[in-house]
């Protein structure tokens, strides 16, 4: 299909190869092209470029092509100079440069460029646990046979990335496109110098909001998930990291995205902790291909939540006062000098309850000075600073809303939720939380506890879902 | 109903203010609305900046250069330049999110009210225009959004040259440079010229000087943002 192009008289070869390795797999807006406009025609006129509809209307919907929004309020209609009428425009998607509807996405239609078979890339030295194998030759089986998808459902703290790699290293063989997709910045920002280092001589590029690597023509890409509203039928295989995390099940766009990223006879892999209920149904039903990786790569149990009981929360809440029961526990806790996690439902818990937090603290001899206390938030500028101080052990404690109850390691550190009744607190979220512990083969388990002034679903179903991957692994 | 900026759905509230005038309404939510700052307290006479003097710093060194003949009598502006203004004018004008501009439709008319209804009643109004490409590339020119908001005529009597963006520019080399408007026809009425804002004023400036050589007796400026 693409030979009819391959003698395109006007370009010579290099020029044309240099072309397709950028726009190649990319739908992209007019002014993300950046050729000039003499160019761009000829482009145009040899079909290497295919102008296609930005805004498609349906029976009096209308759908932004590259997002998939349809949400009335979430398409403006503008007065617009260029073309002298007055249209639709996607208001969703408008980070990335407008769509509107006098515009075409171009599609590049030209060349298709050879990526590189690789014939031994991976460099990574290390070794599977026996459980992280069979998954990962499940991954591996799932690439080489083109299934459709497949569904990793691994507890927190299997070692999924180390799991990818044999699946990673037969795509890389066949000359494939890869593409890992993660909702988090952080996430895509940590992995790329594990990549590089277990691929050292494979393109690699991490493309986030902001991010230095900006072009999209690597062979192996780390993206947020918003970056790929800029690809088509690009990649061979897609990895979806936390398939279940906000804001990808959120956002309908983010599905849309990955569906239309990726070749037709590409294989999507989904990871999950915690997978919604939607996939849970799924799954159950057969119609989802997985596979359970219910053990830690360090093969010790996953630490079950305890349920405390404060009959006074709400009071306690009202006032920032510290509940008995939580300095009871501070004062008994196992291992007093592992670190400590406090999850409040809200920022404003959060700040409010650092200074009796601190006071307390200090009196029971946990922390030595104030400074090794911090709050942190998803609005908190010096977050990232604040969890290394925390790595480096000069934070001591932190109390945080749900931002750090995922993507985020520790290796000891007891974890505990005020009000984890509140709403914020979902089965996944519980199960995330509590699977900050133990994540260290030399300290292996870890407190959980949730007070609470009343059990909810959300607890049960949490604690309910632990012991049955514990009793999965055979670890109960 | 769904917040302009921040989407979330609002609860419509209906007072004895709206109930007559539904349109009145404001497409932000109130959270959004109260992260905008509308300028109140003490200000400059000239040019709407916050100032405990009755003419700022910067006017006075506009009339030193201009030697008493400054072509613009007086600017007023309705907000304040803060960091929430910043990303939401990014948004409307270079992101190109028309309908965004609906959220200073009413901020925007009171302050036209209450500052220029006593003025000349003759006074036209006359948009900044963009030069052709930025036009094109952005799709509308978010002063001809704001003029369209105001009762009262208004006419397209300026051009501008295309040029390098203004933004990039120091305020020296913007008052130096040479004028960037031309003039379509003459008018012998007053002006108001309307912009999104005014930074340090250079462009109102040099809009305002060629109106006035061509006869224009008296230009104001109404702009959305003292920046
Ligand atoms: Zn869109
Ligand atoms: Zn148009």
């Amino acid at each position: 299909m693409q030979s009819i192009n391959q003698t395109v008289p006007s370009f010579n070869k290099p020029l044309s190869t240099e072309l397709s390795r950028q726009f190649a797999g990319k739908r992209l807006l007019r002014q993300e092209i950046q050729v000039e406009s003499t160019v761009f025609t000829r482009l145009l006129a040899e079909q290497q470029f295919t102008a296609t509809p930005s805004m498609v209307r349906q029976q009096w919907k209308l759908t932004c092509q590259r997002c998939g929004n349809q949400t009335p309020h979430l398409i403006g209609r503008m007065p617009c100079f260029r073309c002298q009428s007055t249209h639709a425009y996607c208001r969703k998607c408008i980070h990335m440069g407008r769509v509107s509807e006098c515009e075409a996405l171009y599609i590049w239609s030209g060349e298709i460029p050879g990526w590189t078979k690789h014939e031994d890339p991976c460099t990574w030295k290390g070794e599977l646990t026996t459980q992280q194998q069979l998954a990962a030759d499940r991954i591996v089986q799932a690439i080489d046979n083109q299934e459709k998808e497949l569904l990793v459902y691994a507890v927190c703290g299997a070692g999924k990335t180390e799991m990818l790699f044999p699946g990673i290293t037969a795509a890389l063989q066949r000359g494939w496109r890869i593409c890992i997709a993660t909702p988090r910045a952080d996430v895509v920002r940590e992995l790329k110098p594990r990549l590089q280092t277990a691929y050292h001589d494979v393109s690699i590029e991490a493309l986030y909001g902001g991010s230095p690597d900006r072009s999209g023509t690597a062979q192996l890409l780390l993206a947020t998930t918003h970056q790929l509203l800029r690809f088509y039928r690009a990649f061979d295989v897609m990895i979806i990291d936390e398939i279940d995390a906000f804001p990808y099940h959120a956002d309908a766009s983010l599905p849309y995205a990955t569906k239309h990223a990726i070749t037709n006879q590409a294989t999507t892999i989904y990871l999950t902790a915690t997978p919604r209920p939607k996939d849970q149904s799924r799954l159950n039903r057969g119609k989802l291909p997985h596979v359970f990786v219910p053990v830690r790569y360090h093969g010790h149990p996953l630490p079950v939540p305890q349920l405390k009981l404060v009959w006074s929360l709400k009071k306690h809440i009202q006032h920032f006062t510290i509940p008995k029961e939580l300095s009871d526990w501070l004062i008994n806790r196992k291992q007093p000098n592992r670190q400590l996690l406090i999850f409040t439902p809200t920022i404003m818990l959060a700040e409010r309850f650092y200074t009796p937090m601190a006071a307390l603290l200090q009196n029971l001899g946990i922390i030595e000075h104030t400074e090794q206390l911090a709050t942190v938030h998803a609005e908190d500028p010096n977050r990232t600073e604040k969890v290394q101080q925390f790595r480096n052990k000069k934070l001591l404690v932190l109390i945080t809303t749900t931002i750090l109850e995922r993507g985020v390691t520790f290796p000891s550190v007891d974890v505990a939720i005020l009000a984890a009744g509140h709403t914020v607190f979902d089965e996944a979220a519980l199960v995330q939380i509590a699977g900050r512990a133990g994540r260290s083969g030399d300290d292996p388990t870890g407190e959980v506890i949730f007070f609470h002034d009343g059990k909810t679903d959300a607890m049960v179903q949490a604690i309910h879902s632990i012991k049955k991957m514990n009793h999965r692994a055979g670890l109960e | 109903m769904h917040c302009l900026w921040c989407h979330d759905s609002i609860l419509v509230e209906v007072s004895w203010g709206n109930v007559f005038m539904p349109s009145r309404r404001s497409p932000l939510c109130s959270a959004c609305t109260n992260k905008l700052q509308l300028l109140d307290g003490r200000r400059c006479v000239r040019c709407s900046r916050y100032s405990n003097q009755t003419v700022c710093g910067d006017c006075i060194w506009w009339k030193d250069i201009f030697q008493d003949e400054d072509p613009l009598a007086w600017n007023y502006s309705v907000y304040h330049y803060n960091d929430p203004m910043k990303e939401m004018i990014s948004r409307w004008k270079y992101r190109g999110d028309y309908l965004l501009g609906e959220a200073f439709r009413w901020p925007f008319i009171d302050a036209f009210k209450q500052s220029f209804l006593k003025w000349d009643k003759a006074a036209i109004l006359v948009p900044i225009p963009l030069s052709v490409v930025r036009h094109r590339e952005r799709g509308f020119n978010q002063a001809e959004m704001l003029t369209a908001f105001l009762d009262r005529k208004s006419v397209a009597l300026l051009q501008r040259k295309d040029g390098e963006k203004q933004s990039k520019k120091s305020r020296q080399d913007r008052i130096f440079a040479e004028n960037p408007f031309r003039m379509k026809k003459t008018i012998n009425k007053p002006v108001i010229l309307v912009d999104d804002i005014y930074t340090t004023g250079a462009t109102l400036r040099h809009a305002a000087n060629v109106l006035k050589q061509q006869g224009c007796p008296k230009v104001c400026a109404f702009t959305l943002i003292r920046g």
